[in-house]
């Protein structure tokens, strides 16, 4: 396990910021996205992209690049925003999204977006996929690791469960799924639509093993990143306690923000919290 | 008439429609807020089961309801229902035979922002081919809330098809629909424009256009896909020697294809579809730009009119 210091954990949250402050206004501007969870999601993504991940820009299909998922495909502003940010396109291409002739899709679209790994949007399919991409790597002798971001109602699809039996069956260790686990979904609850809990059970009853944290703050995403390189015989969740919404206090843990945008003040009120909130955690 | 979306039509007369037959259970999966049974869920709550994320689990618990006498309806995406649950559909509720109304709504391409992976333009085609089943199309809010009734108190499989916009309104509040019975829209005889759903009023608006031009079209609405009305199209035909079919779906297999069989086997005349071109979609900033960019346009209705009337000569 590596040491992160105080001045790269602070870097990392002003990265998440930033990216929380690209996806509420590409959101905006749009009228359309998904505030909720790209905003739970935001220091994930920071630290995956602007610290864990072995990727190259300049060369988006790089054979040993660690590759992304983001199997809860609905948060594309919040991939869309790491991309831009990361320089897999420029920044300028974010106030088009949703347009007819822009790359940008409704959800990350593999053929069309530079950066994006995996097409997704209908919930279930990215440890399956994930799955795949990690036996390939074990076949090629390559030695990078795919990652795979999901949310907590995506968990209630079976099909997440048939992938992650198998990613177990062959030991896949070069597989982290990462749940973000912010209690709420469309509809509601989690608990009052269908109760996942006990969750971390439910995963190492499936062989994988588990880290649990709180998913906003750094230090603990570092090193539970960390720790799921050194786990050689299972693949490995990281399931990450967070907020919907977090950062703007009048969208956190309300599921009418999952998928509504903010009007002008609103926005107004959401950049001015972002930008007030130093660090998060 | 205020134009409302289809899917709020569905869903408010889904609710009213719950105080009349204590029979009606409704299911969803975590899409209440978006298919609009939140109606529903919010006036009978002992009747209404949110299943989660899990289109092909909600499919089978509403085999199970059906099982033992209820009226299951079992809401969500259509790009969901018609493809992730499609085996849970064919074996469990088609083959079976049992008693669930499958209610599709983002239908087309009505959910203009989500992009591709949520279009639904190869879901008719789909349940069109599978035995027992009955596909319906509504054109407008109005007409989808005329069908809860009809389809509840009909004894078995139907595929509802929803739209998520707000479609051109065809019919008015007291409008009747019968399961196999097309209606005629309007009438002409130089050449036939047979449509399903959004593409309805966008038929009617082509007709218009083709009037000024001096041709006089005919408008068939084809709501029931299957079983199809197809005396209602031969008798078409006959009289008017040409036919355009226009949905918001791919032009294979679905409202085309099926006028194409009928046409073929009994009174072959000259055919164009309208609908999308054997391709992906693309996300766009509203249904209609999206409608108009992939083929679906008023102005394709109309060049398509003007070619098959040139090719009947
Ligand atoms: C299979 C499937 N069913 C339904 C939907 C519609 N939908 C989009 S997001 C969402 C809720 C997702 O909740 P969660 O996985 O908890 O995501 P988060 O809270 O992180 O946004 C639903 C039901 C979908 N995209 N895919």
């Amino acid at each position: 396990m590596y040491f992160h210091p105080d001045s790269q954990i602070i870097k990392l949250q002003e990265h998440a910021r930033d990216l929380r402050l690209d996806s509420i206004e590409m959101i905006h501007r749009r009228q359309a996205g998904h505030p909720g969870g790209s905003l739970s999601a935001a220091d994930i993504v920071a630290a995956l992209f602007f610290h864990k991940m072995r990727i190259d820009p300049q060369n988006p299909a790089w054979p040993e690049r660690d590759r992304f998922i983001l199997s809860k495909g609905h948060a594309s502003a919040l991939l869309y925003a790491a991309l831009a940010q990361c320089g897999y396109f420029p920044h300028e291409d974010l106030r088009r999204w949703g347009e007819l002739d822009c790359h940008l899709q409704g959800h990350p679209d593999r053929l069309k977006t530079p950066g994006v790994d995996m097409t997704a949007g209908l919930l279930g399919h990215g440890v399956a996929v994930g799955v795949g991409i990690a036996l390939a790597a074990r076949m090629d002798g390559l030695s990078f690791r795919t990652y795979v971001l999901m949310g907590d109602g995506e968990c209630q699809g079976g099909i997440v469960w048939e992938g992650a039996m198998v990613a177990a069956k062959y030991r896949l260790a070069n597989l982290t799924a990462i749940v973000d686990f912010n209690n709420v979904q469309l509809d509601g609850a989690v608990h009052d639509i269908l109760p996942l809990e006990p969750l971390a059970d439910k995963w190492r009853a499936c062989n994988w093993a588990v880290i649990e944290i709180n998913g906003h703050d750094m230090r603990q995403i570092l090193q539970a990143l960390d720790t799921a390189d050194e786990i050689h015989d299972r693949p490995t969740v990281i399931i990450a306690r967070t907020t919907k919404g977090k950062g703007v206090s009048f969208m956190e843990n309300k599921s009418h923000w999952h998928g509504v945008a903010p009007n002008d003040a609103q926005l107004a009120q959401a950049i001015a919290e972002i930008k007030g909130a130093g660090h998060h955690g | 008439m205020a134009e409302i979306s289809m899917r709020e039509g569905y869903g408010k007369a889904l609710a009213a429609y719950g105080a009349a037959n204590p029979n009606v259970i409704v299911l969803d999966v975590d899409t209440s807020a978006s298919t609009l049974t939140h109606f529903f869920a919010k006036q009978y709550p002992e009747r209404f089961y949110n299943i989660g994320i899990a289109e092909p689990c909600m499919i089978d618990v509403a085999v199970g309801l059906a099982l033992s006498g209820k009226i299951p309806f079992a809401n969500g995406f259509s790009a969901l229902l018609a493809l992730r649950a499609l085996e849970q559909i064919r074996t469990c509720v088609a083959y079976a035979r049992t008693n669930v109304k499958i209610a599709a709504s983002y239908a087309g391409v009505s959910d203009f922002k989500d992009g591709p992976t949520h279009h639904s333009i190869m879901d008719i085609a789909i349940m069109r081919a599978m035995p027992e089943m009955t596909v319906i199309v509504p054109a407008d809010a109005n007409e989808a809330g005329a069908w809860v009734p009809v389809i509840a108190e009909y004894d078995g499989p139907v595929y509802l098809r929803i739209s998520r916009a707000a479609t051109l309104p065809v019919h008015d509040p007291t409008v009747t629909v019968q399961i196999g019975k097309g209606i005629t829209l309007r009438d002409g005889g130089d050449v036939t424009i047979i449509a399903a759903g959004s593409m309805v009023g966008r038929s009617l608006l082509a007709a218009d256009q083709l009037a000024a031009r001096g041709l006089d079209a005919r408008v068939l609405e084809i709501h029931t896909i299957k079983p199809i009305d197809a005396p209602l199209i031969l008798q078409a035909a006959a009289e008017t020697g040409a036919i355009v079919t226009a949905e918001e779906h791919t032009i294979l297999g679905g409202l085309g294809g099926a006028v194409a069989e009928v046409l073929s086997l009994h009174h072959p005349v000259p055919l164009e579809m309208i609908g999308v071109h054997d391709t992906f979609t693309r996300t766009a900033p509203t249904t209609e730009l999206l409608m108009d960019a992939f083929c679906m346009g008023v102005e394709d209705i109309t060049a398509a009119a003007e070619r098959v009337i040139q090719r009947k000569r």
